[in-house]
């Protein structure tokens, strides 16, 4: 149990998957204009990190492994997650409207999400079970979503502040997250 | 010769993945903590660009246009495995280096982009030179970018102590924080020098700009939907 709560902690904070490892940049920098939309786009990956999580890791302990093509994983991988996103939206849409409206937007987004196929990656590399996998997914995206509204809170609030013309767009919005990641370094301290 | 030259400068200097087109962050910002890290990532993204845009051009007439997305990735997932081989068994200690961000040039939106934009569309010579123009002009991006990470955090270049004893490194820029801070100075400076030739800022991430190779139609027209919907909600 205490492992599992140390992996967690792990992938959440001390290796925040976009401030310390850099997975997910596109959307972390393009949607996070306002709170309401980066919790969206934040609720929509932890969603799919965690579904995609447990399904590449039964499909690596149960198919990969026995049949010896390992070196399959990044191909299999990557179609895996782009084929459960389909069915994803497809399952919402018909099913779940409600959460279709709310996450539907950003499904497609995500396929392309560097973070969730390098989360089916590190439980690989790691060699974490299924269980530790989906931990391990759910708090890396539970990282993503706490490090998106953060910033989309401080964009927000300083969205008319008085910035050297240069700096305005993309710039400030990588200074804001240059020392949000000095912040998050203070997590390594858990360690 | 025009169908060579042409798409060598377009990648290199016209359409820079790094400079302009601000596409492929996370292995921008990751990997540069040493020039020679940049440099064997970009290298290892231009064999994979050149041998997929070759193919994709080879087969431009018999993939069905329905499925050629995720035909593409099935072709660029091929080639990283394959490089990925290869890098583990000859020059093992960038394959450590690099580590997970090796697998990840998959979905590196500059190898897609250059698929859909340029090798579904033109001749193989043509679309070989595209790959070495656009990879060549990413590893100079990274490059550059971690040879000033490597001599502000480390005072080294390429590995050798370059700034005398007397320097005191600021082990930030080769962490975290630093990548985030170079980028951020580096995109200001570029803002600075398009705002004098009337060019609009560059942006990361949004699919005005940063998503102008972005193949998956879908992600153009429901961005802008999704912000609209904000709009009319508020």
């Amino acid at each position: 149990m205490s492992e599992l709560l140390t992996i967690a902690i792990g992938s959440a904070f001390i290796n925040n998957v976009v401030l310390s490892q850099f997975l997910g940049i596109c959307p972390f920098l393009g949607v996070s204009k306002k709170v309401k939309t980066a919790a969206g786009m934040g609720s929509a990956v932890v969603f799919v990190i965690t579904l995609a999580s447990f399904v590449a890791g039964v499909i690596y302990k149960f198919l990969l492994v026995p049949f010896n093509i390992t070196y399959l994983q990044t191909i299999v991988f990557i179609l895996v997650i782009a084929a459960l996103v389909q069915f994803v939206e497809m399952f919402l849409k018909k099913k779940m409207k409600g959460l279709y409206r709310a996450l539907g937007v950003y499904l497609p987004l995500i396929t392309t999400n560097c973070a969730v196929l390098g989360v089916a990656l590190t439980n690989v590399t790691k060699s974490y079970d299924i269980l530790e996998g989906v931990i391990n997914g759910f708090a890396t995206a539970v990282g993503f979503l706490i490090a998106i509204v953060i910033l989309a809170g401080i964009r927000e609030k300083t969205e008319y502040n008085n910035i050297p013309k240069a700096f305005k767009g993309t710039p400030i919005v990588l200074l804001t997250a240059c020392l949000m990641a000095m912040a998050f370094f203070g997590f390594s301290g858990l360690k | 010769m025009n169908k060579t030259i042409k798409p060598l400068i377009n990648g290199l200097i016209t359409e820079n993945p790094t400079f302009v087109l601000m596409l492929g962050m996370c292995p921008t910002l990751a990997v540069t903590t040493s020039a020679i890290n940049g440099l064997g990532m970009g290298l290892t993204t231009t064999a994979v660009l050149v041998l997929s845009n070759i193919v994709i051009s080879l087969l431009r007439k018999l993939i069905p246009d329905s499925v050629r997305i995720p035909a593409f990735i099935v072709i660029i997932a091929s080639f990283v495995t394959i490089v990925e081989m290869l890098l583990k068994a000859y020059v093992p200690t960038l394959y450590t280096a690099l580590g997970i961000y090796i697998p990840l040039i998959v979905v590196n939106c500059i190898i897609l982009g250059r698929a859909e934009a340029f090798a579904s569309k033109n001749g193989v010579i043509a679309s070989m030179f595209d790959g070495i123009g656009m990879g060549l002009g990413f590893t100079i991006g990274l490059t550059s970018i971690g040879i000033v990470r490597e001599i502000l955090g480390s005072g080294k270049l390429f590995g050798y102590m370059i700034l005398p004893e007397s320097y005191e490194p600021l082990t930030m820029f080769i962490l975290a924080p630093g990548a985030f801070l170079v980028l951020a100075f580096l995109v200001a400076l570029l803002n600075k020098i398009r705002d004098k030739k009337g060019k609009k800022p560059l942006t990361i991430g949004t699919c005005d700009a940063g998503c102008k190779a972005c193949p998956i139609e879908n992600c153009k027209g429901r961005m802008n939907g999704s912000d609209k919907e904000d709009g009319k909600n508020e």
